[in-house]
Protein backbone atom coordinates (compact mmCIF):
# COMPACT_ATOMS: atom_id res chain seq x y z
CA UNK A 1 0.00 0.00 0.00
CA UNK A 2 2.51 2.05 0.97
CA UNK A 3 4.62 1.56 -2.37
CA UNK A 4 1.35 2.36 -4.27
CA UNK A 5 1.11 5.92 -2.15
CA UNK A 6 4.73 6.66 -3.18
CA UNK A 7 4.25 5.54 -6.70
CA UNK A 8 1.14 7.63 -7.23
CA UNK A 9 2.90 10.80 -6.59
CA UNK A 10 5.42 9.95 -9.18
CA UNK A 11 2.56 8.80 -11.81
CA UNK A 12 0.02 10.90 -11.58
CA UNK A 13 1.70 14.36 -13.14
CA UNK A 14 2.33 12.09 -16.13
CA UNK A 15 -1.50 11.24 -16.29
CA UNK A 16 -2.78 14.73 -15.65
CA UNK A 17 -1.13 15.81 -18.56
CA UNK A 18 -3.21 13.20 -20.19
CA UNK A 19 -6.91 14.56 -18.46
CA UNK A 20 -6.36 17.69 -20.35
CA UNK A 21 -7.35 15.90 -22.94
CA UNK A 22 -9.59 13.66 -22.17
CA UNK A 23 -11.59 16.61 -20.86
CA UNK A 24 -11.11 18.57 -24.03
CA UNK A 25 -11.88 15.77 -26.54
CA UNK A 26 -14.76 14.54 -23.98
CA UNK A 27 -16.58 18.52 -23.54
CA UNK A 28 -15.96 19.52 -27.32
CA UNK A 29 -17.63 16.07 -28.78
CA UNK A 30 -20.17 16.42 -26.05
CA UNK A 31 -21.17 19.61 -27.36
CA UNK A 32 -21.21 18.52 -31.16
CA UNK A 33 -22.85 15.08 -30.95
CA UNK A 34 -25.50 17.44 -28.96
CA UNK A 35 -25.36 19.96 -31.71
CA UNK A 36 -25.72 17.07 -34.00
CA UNK A 37 -28.62 15.35 -32.47
CA UNK A 38 -30.55 18.55 -31.75
CA UNK A 39 -30.49 18.89 -35.55
CA UNK A 40 -30.98 15.06 -36.54
CA UNK A 41 -33.84 15.45 -34.11
CA UNK A 42 -36.17 18.32 -35.32
CA UNK A 43 -35.52 16.38 -38.95
CA UNK A 44 -37.21 13.51 -37.45
CA UNK A 45 -40.70 14.81 -36.06
CA UNK A 46 -40.64 18.35 -38.67
CA UNK A 47 -42.97 16.05 -40.29
CA UNK A 48 -41.47 16.94 -43.73
CA UNK A 49 -40.81 13.43 -45.15
CA UNK A 50 -37.43 14.17 -47.02
CA UNK A 51 -35.81 15.55 -43.81
CA UNK A 52 -37.34 13.10 -41.49
CA UNK A 53 -35.73 10.24 -44.23
CA UNK A 54 -32.68 11.44 -44.24
CA UNK A 55 -32.35 11.48 -40.26
CA UNK A 56 -33.34 8.64 -39.79
CA UNK A 57 -30.95 7.35 -42.40
CA UNK A 58 -28.25 9.13 -40.78
CA UNK A 59 -28.93 7.96 -37.26
CA UNK A 60 -29.04 4.10 -38.90
CA UNK A 61 -25.78 4.35 -40.32
CA UNK A 62 -23.72 5.92 -38.07
CA UNK A 63 -25.08 3.94 -35.03
CA UNK A 64 -24.58 0.90 -37.03
CA UNK A 65 -20.54 1.80 -37.15
CA UNK A 66 -18.36 1.08 -34.18
CA UNK A 67 -17.00 4.54 -32.84
CA UNK A 68 -13.68 3.03 -33.54
CA UNK A 69 -14.00 2.70 -36.65
CA UNK A 70 -15.30 6.07 -37.38
CA UNK A 71 -12.28 7.60 -35.75
CA UNK A 72 -10.01 5.69 -38.07
CA UNK A 73 -12.29 6.82 -40.99
CA UNK A 74 -11.96 10.44 -40.41
CA UNK A 75 -8.46 9.97 -39.25
CA UNK A 76 -6.58 7.64 -41.78
CA UNK A 77 -9.23 7.92 -44.73
CA UNK A 78 -10.20 12.22 -45.21
CA UNK A 79 -6.36 12.74 -45.65
CA UNK A 80 -6.79 10.63 -48.94
CA UNK A 81 -9.58 13.04 -50.04
CA UNK A 82 -7.18 16.28 -48.81
CA UNK A 83 -8.84 16.95 -45.29
CA UNK A 84 -6.35 16.62 -42.97
CA UNK A 85 -6.91 17.02 -38.99
CA UNK A 86 -5.24 16.94 -36.36
CA UNK A 87 -5.80 13.86 -33.97
CA UNK A 88 -7.15 15.73 -31.39
CA UNK A 89 -9.59 17.31 -34.10
CA UNK A 90 -10.35 13.67 -35.69
CA UNK A 91 -11.74 12.85 -32.52
CA UNK A 92 -13.48 15.40 -31.04
CA UNK A 93 -15.35 15.23 -34.75
CA UNK A 94 -15.23 11.34 -34.77
CA UNK A 95 -17.07 11.15 -31.36
CA UNK A 96 -19.29 14.28 -32.07
CA UNK A 97 -20.47 12.23 -34.92
CA UNK A 98 -20.79 8.66 -33.79
CA UNK A 99 -22.58 9.77 -30.68
CA UNK A 100 -25.17 11.93 -32.11
CA UNK A 101 -27.54 9.60 -33.30
CA UNK A 102 -27.85 8.56 -29.81
CA UNK A 103 -28.68 12.24 -28.89
CA UNK A 104 -31.11 12.39 -31.14
CA UNK A 105 -33.19 9.70 -30.43
CA UNK A 106 -32.79 10.84 -26.55
CA UNK A 107 -34.36 14.37 -27.93
CA UNK A 108 -36.39 12.55 -30.51
CA UNK A 109 -38.16 10.73 -27.32
CA UNK A 110 -38.17 13.63 -25.04
CA UNK A 111 -40.32 15.44 -27.75
CA UNK A 112 -43.19 12.65 -28.35
CA UNK A 113 -43.41 12.28 -24.76
CA UNK A 114 -45.71 15.50 -24.73
CA UNK A 115 -49.07 15.04 -24.83
CA UNK A 116 -50.54 16.06 -28.40
CA UNK A 117 -52.49 18.81 -26.53
CA UNK A 118 -49.79 21.09 -25.31
CA UNK A 119 -48.95 21.38 -29.33
CA UNK A 120 -52.40 21.92 -29.64
CA UNK A 121 -53.22 24.44 -27.01
CA UNK A 122 -50.08 26.32 -28.40
CA UNK A 123 -50.78 25.78 -32.25
CA UNK A 124 -54.38 26.83 -31.41
CA UNK A 125 -53.42 30.13 -30.39
CA UNK A 126 -51.33 31.57 -33.57
CA UNK A 127 -47.79 29.96 -32.67
CA UNK A 128 -45.79 28.91 -35.21
CA UNK A 129 -44.15 25.61 -35.32
CA UNK A 130 -40.75 27.22 -34.36
CA UNK A 131 -42.17 29.22 -31.22
CA UNK A 132 -44.12 26.16 -30.27
CA UNK A 133 -41.07 23.53 -29.80
CA UNK A 134 -39.44 26.54 -28.30
CA UNK A 135 -42.36 28.28 -25.55
CA UNK A 136 -43.74 24.47 -24.96
CA UNK A 137 -42.90 21.31 -26.32
CA UNK A 138 -38.62 21.80 -25.47
CA UNK A 139 -38.64 23.23 -21.80
CA UNK A 140 -40.73 20.11 -20.99
CA UNK A 141 -38.90 17.91 -23.13
CA UNK A 142 -35.39 18.40 -21.61
CA UNK A 143 -36.77 17.12 -18.42
CA UNK A 144 -38.09 13.50 -19.52
CA UNK A 145 -34.52 13.76 -21.84
CA UNK A 146 -32.31 14.92 -19.08
CA UNK A 147 -31.93 11.66 -17.63
CA UNK A 148 -30.71 9.28 -20.54
CA UNK A 149 -28.62 12.33 -21.82
CA UNK A 150 -26.61 12.24 -18.85
CA UNK A 151 -25.93 8.52 -18.90
CA UNK A 152 -24.77 9.52 -22.50
CA UNK A 153 -22.22 12.41 -20.99
CA UNK A 154 -20.81 9.92 -18.90
CA UNK A 155 -20.56 7.20 -21.62
CA UNK A 156 -18.40 10.08 -24.03
CA UNK A 157 -16.21 10.79 -20.99
CA UNK A 158 -15.36 6.53 -20.99
CA UNK A 159 -15.50 6.38 -24.90
CA UNK A 160 -13.19 9.54 -24.93
CA UNK A 161 -10.72 6.93 -24.45
CA UNK A 162 -10.68 5.72 -28.12
CA UNK A 163 -9.24 8.66 -29.00
CA UNK A 164 -6.14 7.08 -27.36
CA UNK A 165 -6.12 4.80 -30.63
CA UNK A 166 -5.50 7.68 -32.93
CA UNK A 167 -2.28 9.43 -31.05
CA UNK A 168 -4.50 11.70 -28.49
CA UNK A 169 -2.34 11.62 -25.48
CA UNK A 170 -5.31 11.10 -23.20
CA UNK A 171 -5.55 9.49 -19.77
CA UNK A 172 -5.62 6.15 -21.33
CA UNK A 173 -2.54 6.77 -23.22
CA UNK A 174 -0.40 8.22 -21.07
CA UNK A 175 -1.46 5.15 -18.66
CA UNK A 176 -0.12 2.65 -21.15
CA UNK A 177 2.91 4.55 -21.90
CA UNK A 178 3.50 4.76 -18.29
CA UNK A 179 2.51 0.91 -17.67
CA UNK A 180 5.04 -0.02 -20.51
CA UNK A 181 7.95 1.47 -19.17
CA UNK A 182 7.41 0.97 -15.99
CA UNK A 183 5.61 -2.53 -15.66
CA UNK A 184 4.15 -1.39 -12.69
CA UNK A 185 0.72 -2.27 -14.43
CA UNK A 186 -1.43 -2.70 -10.69
CA UNK A 187 -0.48 0.70 -9.57
CA UNK A 188 -1.01 2.76 -12.93
CA UNK A 189 -3.82 1.29 -14.19
CA UNK A 190 -5.79 1.18 -10.85
CA UNK A 191 -4.51 5.14 -11.17
CA UNK A 192 -6.02 5.41 -14.42
CA UNK A 193 -9.36 3.68 -13.41
CA UNK A 194 -9.68 6.05 -10.03
CA UNK A 195 -9.38 8.91 -12.60
CA UNK A 196 -12.00 8.33 -15.05
CA UNK A 197 -14.09 7.71 -12.17
CA UNK A 198 -13.34 10.95 -10.80
CA UNK A 199 -14.26 12.58 -13.60
CA UNK A 200 -17.54 10.73 -13.78
CA UNK A 201 -18.92 11.46 -10.43
CA UNK A 202 -19.05 15.49 -11.03
CA UNK A 203 -21.03 14.75 -14.07
CA UNK A 204 -23.56 12.20 -12.31
CA UNK A 205 -23.49 14.84 -9.55
CA UNK A 206 -24.28 18.22 -11.94
CA UNK A 207 -27.00 15.68 -13.70
CA UNK A 208 -29.55 14.98 -10.56
CA UNK A 209 -28.82 18.64 -9.59
CA UNK A 210 -30.16 19.68 -12.96
CA UNK A 211 -32.82 17.14 -12.60
CA UNK A 212 -34.06 18.05 -8.94
CA UNK A 213 -34.04 22.14 -10.34
CA UNK A 214 -36.22 21.60 -13.03
CA UNK A 215 -38.46 19.29 -11.14
CA UNK A 216 -38.99 21.92 -8.89
CA UNK A 217 -40.68 24.25 -11.42
CA UNK B 1 -81.58 32.05 -41.47
CA UNK B 2 -82.35 35.29 -39.47
CA UNK B 3 -85.51 34.31 -37.77
CA UNK B 4 -83.31 31.89 -35.95
CA UNK B 5 -81.58 34.73 -34.74
CA UNK B 6 -83.99 36.18 -31.92
CA UNK B 7 -81.99 36.39 -28.55
CA UNK B 8 -83.09 36.41 -24.81
CA UNK B 9 -83.99 39.80 -23.36
CA UNK B 10 -81.05 39.59 -21.05
CA UNK B 11 -78.43 38.95 -23.85
CA UNK B 12 -79.84 41.80 -25.77
CA UNK B 13 -79.71 43.61 -23.41
CA UNK B 14 -75.87 43.55 -22.96
CA UNK B 15 -75.16 44.40 -26.27
CA UNK B 16 -75.05 47.90 -26.68
CA UNK B 17 -72.39 48.89 -28.86
CA UNK B 18 -73.23 46.14 -31.63
CA UNK B 19 -75.31 47.07 -34.74
CA UNK B 20 -78.35 45.49 -34.96
CA UNK B 21 -77.65 43.60 -38.27
CA UNK B 22 -76.49 40.32 -38.05
CA UNK B 23 -72.45 40.38 -38.42
CA UNK B 24 -71.39 37.18 -39.43
CA UNK B 25 -68.39 35.53 -37.14
CA UNK B 26 -68.33 31.78 -38.94
CA UNK B 27 -69.40 30.41 -42.13
CA UNK B 28 -68.75 26.38 -42.38
CA UNK B 29 -69.65 25.60 -45.97
CA UNK B 30 -70.54 21.85 -47.23
CA UNK B 31 -67.55 21.07 -45.01
CA UNK B 32 -66.06 17.15 -45.41
CA UNK B 33 -63.69 15.38 -43.16
CA UNK B 34 -62.47 11.86 -43.52
CA UNK B 35 -60.14 9.47 -41.43
CA UNK B 36 -58.55 7.21 -43.61
CA UNK B 37 -62.21 5.63 -45.02
CA UNK B 38 -64.05 6.81 -42.27
CA UNK B 39 -65.97 10.03 -43.28
CA UNK B 40 -66.67 11.93 -39.92
CA UNK B 41 -68.32 14.97 -41.54
CA UNK B 42 -70.20 14.41 -44.81
CA UNK B 43 -70.99 17.96 -45.61
CA UNK B 44 -71.89 20.49 -42.82
CA UNK B 45 -72.77 24.40 -43.36
CA UNK B 46 -73.62 26.42 -40.59
CA UNK B 47 -73.34 29.98 -39.35
CA UNK B 48 -72.56 31.71 -36.04
CA UNK B 49 -73.04 35.49 -36.11
CA UNK B 50 -71.35 37.71 -33.18
CA UNK B 51 -73.28 37.20 -29.89
CA UNK B 52 -74.44 33.92 -31.41
CA UNK B 53 -74.01 31.15 -28.42
CA UNK B 54 -74.41 28.41 -30.50
CA UNK B 55 -73.89 24.75 -28.17
CA UNK B 56 -72.87 22.09 -31.02
CA UNK B 57 -74.85 18.77 -29.84
CA UNK B 58 -75.07 15.25 -30.83
CA UNK B 59 -73.59 11.95 -29.56
CA UNK B 60 -70.02 10.18 -29.63
CA UNK B 61 -69.08 9.78 -32.76
CA UNK B 62 -71.31 12.44 -34.51
CA UNK B 63 -68.25 14.60 -35.65
CA UNK B 64 -68.64 17.63 -33.35
CA UNK B 65 -65.27 17.50 -31.93
CA UNK B 66 -63.79 17.29 -35.53
CA UNK B 67 -66.11 20.13 -36.72
CA UNK B 68 -64.75 22.59 -33.89
CA UNK B 69 -61.34 21.36 -34.77
CA UNK B 70 -61.44 22.37 -37.97
CA UNK B 71 -63.01 25.48 -37.22
CA UNK B 72 -59.44 26.53 -35.17
CA UNK B 73 -57.70 24.25 -38.20
CA UNK B 74 -56.16 21.43 -35.86
CA UNK B 75 -58.16 19.60 -38.58
CA UNK B 76 -57.49 20.11 -41.59
CA UNK B 77 -60.96 19.58 -43.74
CA UNK B 78 -60.68 17.60 -46.67
CA UNK B 79 -63.52 20.07 -48.67
CA UNK B 80 -65.08 22.78 -48.13
CA UNK B 81 -64.47 26.58 -46.77
CA UNK B 82 -64.20 27.99 -43.30
CA UNK B 83 -64.24 31.89 -43.21
CA UNK B 84 -64.09 32.96 -40.09
CA UNK B 85 -64.40 37.03 -39.23
CA UNK B 86 -64.54 37.51 -42.97
CA UNK B 87 -61.68 35.76 -43.69
CA UNK B 88 -61.78 32.77 -46.21
CA UNK B 89 -59.13 30.37 -45.23
CA UNK B 90 -56.87 29.47 -48.25
CA UNK B 91 -56.47 26.03 -48.78
CA UNK B 92 -53.55 24.00 -51.18
CA UNK B 93 -53.11 20.68 -51.90
CA UNK B 94 -49.92 18.57 -50.82
CA UNK B 95 -48.00 16.03 -52.69
CA UNK B 96 -50.26 13.36 -51.28
CA UNK B 97 -53.46 14.88 -52.26
CA UNK B 98 -54.45 16.62 -49.25
CA UNK B 99 -54.78 20.21 -48.15
CA UNK B 100 -53.28 22.04 -46.01
CA UNK B 101 -54.09 26.19 -45.17
CA UNK B 102 -51.92 27.92 -47.91
CA UNK B 103 -51.18 30.64 -45.61
CA UNK B 104 -49.18 30.55 -42.28
CA UNK B 105 -49.88 34.35 -41.34
CA UNK B 106 -53.36 33.93 -42.14
CA UNK B 107 -53.64 30.87 -40.39
CA UNK B 108 -51.66 32.63 -37.20
CA UNK B 109 -54.07 35.57 -37.63
CA UNK B 110 -57.84 33.31 -37.81
CA UNK B 111 -56.24 31.30 -34.87
CA UNK B 112 -55.75 34.65 -32.86
CA UNK B 113 -59.35 35.29 -33.91
CA UNK B 114 -61.08 32.38 -32.59
CA UNK B 115 -59.87 30.72 -29.39
CA UNK B 116 -59.83 27.70 -28.03
CA UNK B 117 -60.31 26.08 -24.60
CA UNK B 118 -59.83 22.49 -24.36
CA UNK B 119 -61.31 19.41 -22.59
CA UNK B 120 -58.65 18.53 -20.85
CA UNK B 121 -57.15 22.24 -20.19
CA UNK B 122 -54.13 21.80 -21.89
CA UNK B 123 -52.82 24.55 -19.80
CA UNK B 124 -48.85 24.26 -20.15
CA UNK B 125 -47.60 22.82 -16.56
CA UNK B 126 -43.86 24.24 -16.98
CA UNK B 127 -45.46 28.14 -16.69
CA UNK B 128 -47.27 29.54 -14.32
CA UNK B 129 -51.47 30.45 -14.58
CA UNK B 130 -49.89 34.38 -15.11
CA UNK B 131 -47.62 32.95 -18.03
CA UNK B 132 -49.94 30.39 -18.92
CA UNK B 133 -52.45 33.84 -19.93
CA UNK B 134 -49.64 36.22 -21.37
CA UNK B 135 -47.81 33.19 -23.47
CA UNK B 136 -50.44 34.61 -26.42
CA UNK B 137 -50.46 38.14 -26.26
CA UNK B 138 -46.67 38.23 -25.71
CA UNK B 139 -45.32 35.60 -27.71
CA UNK B 140 -47.55 35.91 -31.04
CA UNK B 141 -49.59 39.30 -30.96
CA UNK B 142 -46.05 40.94 -29.25
CA UNK B 143 -47.74 43.50 -27.54
CA UNK B 144 -45.97 45.28 -24.60
CA UNK B 145 -45.37 42.96 -21.69
CA UNK B 146 -46.39 45.05 -19.17
CA UNK B 147 -49.64 45.87 -20.82
CA UNK B 148 -50.11 41.99 -20.98
CA UNK B 149 -49.31 41.50 -17.57
CA UNK B 150 -52.24 44.05 -16.14
CA UNK B 151 -54.83 42.65 -18.30
CA UNK B 152 -54.07 39.28 -17.97
CA UNK B 153 -54.28 39.94 -13.65
CA UNK B 154 -57.88 41.62 -15.36
CA UNK B 155 -59.10 38.32 -16.70
CA UNK B 156 -57.85 35.75 -14.12
CA UNK B 157 -60.25 37.97 -11.32
CA UNK B 158 -62.68 37.49 -13.80
CA UNK B 159 -62.43 33.96 -13.49
CA UNK B 160 -62.00 34.39 -9.96
CA UNK B 161 -58.40 33.18 -10.00
CA UNK B 162 -56.99 36.26 -9.36
CA UNK B 163 -55.06 34.79 -5.63
CA UNK B 164 -53.69 31.90 -7.96
CA UNK B 165 -51.91 33.82 -10.70
CA UNK B 166 -48.77 32.81 -9.42
CA UNK B 167 -49.42 28.99 -9.02
CA UNK B 168 -48.43 25.97 -11.50
CA UNK B 169 -51.37 24.36 -12.87
CA UNK B 170 -50.49 20.79 -11.04
CA UNK B 171 -51.49 22.18 -8.02
CA UNK B 172 -54.88 23.42 -9.33
CA UNK B 173 -58.29 21.72 -9.15
CA UNK B 174 -59.84 20.61 -12.21
CA UNK B 175 -61.99 23.37 -12.15
CA UNK B 176 -59.60 25.94 -11.76
CA UNK B 177 -57.74 24.57 -14.51
CA UNK B 178 -60.21 25.39 -16.92
CA UNK B 179 -60.73 28.81 -15.58
CA UNK B 180 -57.65 29.47 -16.20
CA UNK B 181 -58.03 27.94 -19.92
CA UNK B 182 -61.23 30.33 -20.69
CA UNK B 183 -58.93 33.19 -18.81
CA UNK B 184 -55.69 32.32 -21.49
CA UNK B 185 -58.32 32.33 -24.45
CA UNK B 186 -59.33 35.35 -24.07
CA UNK B 187 -56.04 37.08 -23.18
CA UNK B 188 -55.68 37.46 -27.08
CA UNK B 189 -58.65 39.37 -27.95
CA UNK B 190 -60.33 36.47 -29.60
CA UNK B 191 -63.84 37.56 -31.28
CA UNK B 192 -64.86 34.06 -31.08
CA UNK B 193 -64.45 31.27 -28.57
CA UNK B 194 -64.23 27.72 -29.55
CA UNK B 195 -65.18 25.24 -26.21
CA UNK B 196 -64.59 21.79 -27.04
CA UNK B 197 -66.52 19.98 -24.16
CA UNK B 198 -64.86 22.16 -21.54
CA UNK B 199 -66.67 20.44 -18.70
CA UNK B 200 -66.28 16.29 -19.88
CA UNK B 201 -62.82 15.89 -17.72
CA UNK B 202 -64.36 17.21 -14.88
CA UNK B 203 -65.38 15.85 -11.36
CA UNK B 204 -69.49 16.59 -11.14
CA UNK B 205 -68.98 19.29 -8.25
CA UNK B 206 -66.75 21.32 -10.56
CA UNK B 207 -69.10 21.26 -13.39
CA UNK B 208 -71.17 24.46 -12.10
CA UNK B 209 -67.70 27.13 -11.51
CA UNK B 210 -67.18 26.37 -14.91
CA UNK B 211 -70.66 26.79 -16.53
CA UNK B 212 -70.82 29.94 -14.71
CA UNK B 213 -67.50 31.69 -16.58
CA UNK B 214 -69.44 30.34 -19.51
CA UNK B 215 -72.51 31.88 -18.91
CA UNK B 216 -70.84 35.38 -18.01
CA UNK B 217 -69.01 35.37 -21.18
CA UNK B 218 -72.57 34.66 -23.21
CA UNK B 219 -74.49 37.48 -21.46
CA UNK B 220 -71.73 39.65 -22.51
CA UNK B 221 -72.26 38.99 -26.12
CA UNK B 222 -69.38 37.14 -26.72
CA UNK B 223 -69.55 34.59 -29.93
CA UNK B 224 -69.29 30.79 -28.51
CA UNK B 225 -69.40 27.74 -30.14
CA UNK B 226 -69.44 25.28 -27.57
CA UNK B 227 -69.52 21.47 -28.10
CA UNK B 228 -71.04 20.12 -25.09
CA UNK B 229 -73.18 17.24 -23.11
CA UNK B 230 -74.57 20.09 -20.68
CA UNK B 231 -78.09 19.98 -21.72
CA UNK B 232 -78.58 22.51 -19.23
CA UNK B 233 -76.06 24.91 -20.77
CA UNK B 234 -77.62 23.76 -24.34
CA UNK B 235 -81.27 24.62 -23.25
CA UNK B 236 -81.03 27.56 -21.28
CA UNK B 237 -77.63 29.46 -22.15
CA UNK B 238 -76.71 28.87 -25.71
CA UNK B 239 -79.12 31.15 -28.62
CA UNK B 240 -78.73 28.18 -31.00
CA UNK B 241 -78.22 24.83 -31.28
CA UNK B 242 -76.75 22.61 -34.10
CA UNK B 243 -77.78 19.11 -33.90
CA UNK B 244 -75.23 16.62 -35.35
CA UNK B 245 -75.71 12.90 -36.13
CA UNK B 246 -73.01 10.82 -38.40
CA UNK B 247 -71.40 13.96 -39.61
CA UNK B 248 -74.75 15.73 -40.78
CA UNK B 249 -76.69 18.48 -39.68
CA UNK B 250 -79.87 16.50 -38.05
CA UNK B 251 -81.22 19.58 -36.62
CA UNK B 252 -80.81 23.59 -36.22
CA UNK B 253 -82.55 26.39 -34.55
CA UNK B 254 -83.03 28.64 -31.71
CA UNK B 255 -82.58 26.65 -28.74
CA UNK B 256 -85.69 27.80 -26.86
CA UNK B 257 -88.30 26.56 -29.76
CA UNK B 258 -85.78 23.25 -30.47
CA UNK B 259 -85.95 21.77 -27.10
CA UNK B 260 -89.44 22.80 -26.61
CA UNK B 261 -90.24 21.28 -30.08
CA UNK B 262 -88.00 18.91 -31.34
CA UNK B 263 -88.82 18.15 -35.33
CA UNK B 264 -86.85 15.37 -35.85
CA UNK B 265 -86.91 11.70 -33.72
CA UNK B 266 -83.38 11.84 -33.32
CA UNK B 267 -82.78 14.86 -31.40
CA UNK B 268 -86.37 14.13 -29.19
CA UNK B 269 -84.81 10.67 -27.97
CA UNK B 270 -81.70 12.75 -27.59
CA UNK B 271 -83.01 14.87 -25.27
CA UNK B 272 -84.94 12.06 -23.91
CA UNK B 273 -81.53 10.23 -23.07
CA UNK B 274 -79.51 13.07 -21.60
CA UNK B 275 -82.53 13.90 -18.91
CA UNK B 276 -83.03 10.02 -17.70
Amino acid sequence: MEKFFSQSQEYLPFLFQGVTYTILVMLCAFALATGLGLILAFMRVSGIVPLAWVARTVIVVVRGIPGLVTLYYIYFVFPDFGIALTAVQAAIIGLGIAYSPYMAEIFRAGIEAIDRGQTEAALSIGMHWGLVMRRVVLPQAVRVALPPYGSTMVMLLKDSSLASTITVADLSLQGKLLASSTFENTTVFTLVALIYLAMSLPLTAFNSWLERKLRRS
Amino acid sequence: MTATHALPPQAAATRNGTPPWPVEKIAVLDLHKSFGSIEVLKGISFTANQGDVVAILGSSGSGKSTLLRCVNFLETPDAGEIIVCGENVRMRRRRDGRQAPADPAQLTRVRTRASMVFQSFNLWPHMTILENVIEAPVHVQRRPRKDCIEEAEALLDKVGLAAKRHEYPAVLSGGQQQRAAIARALASHPEVLLFDEPTSALDPELVGEVLKVMRALAEEGRTMLVVTHEMGFARHVSTRSLFLHQGRVEEEGASAEMFAHPRTDRFRQFIQRSQS
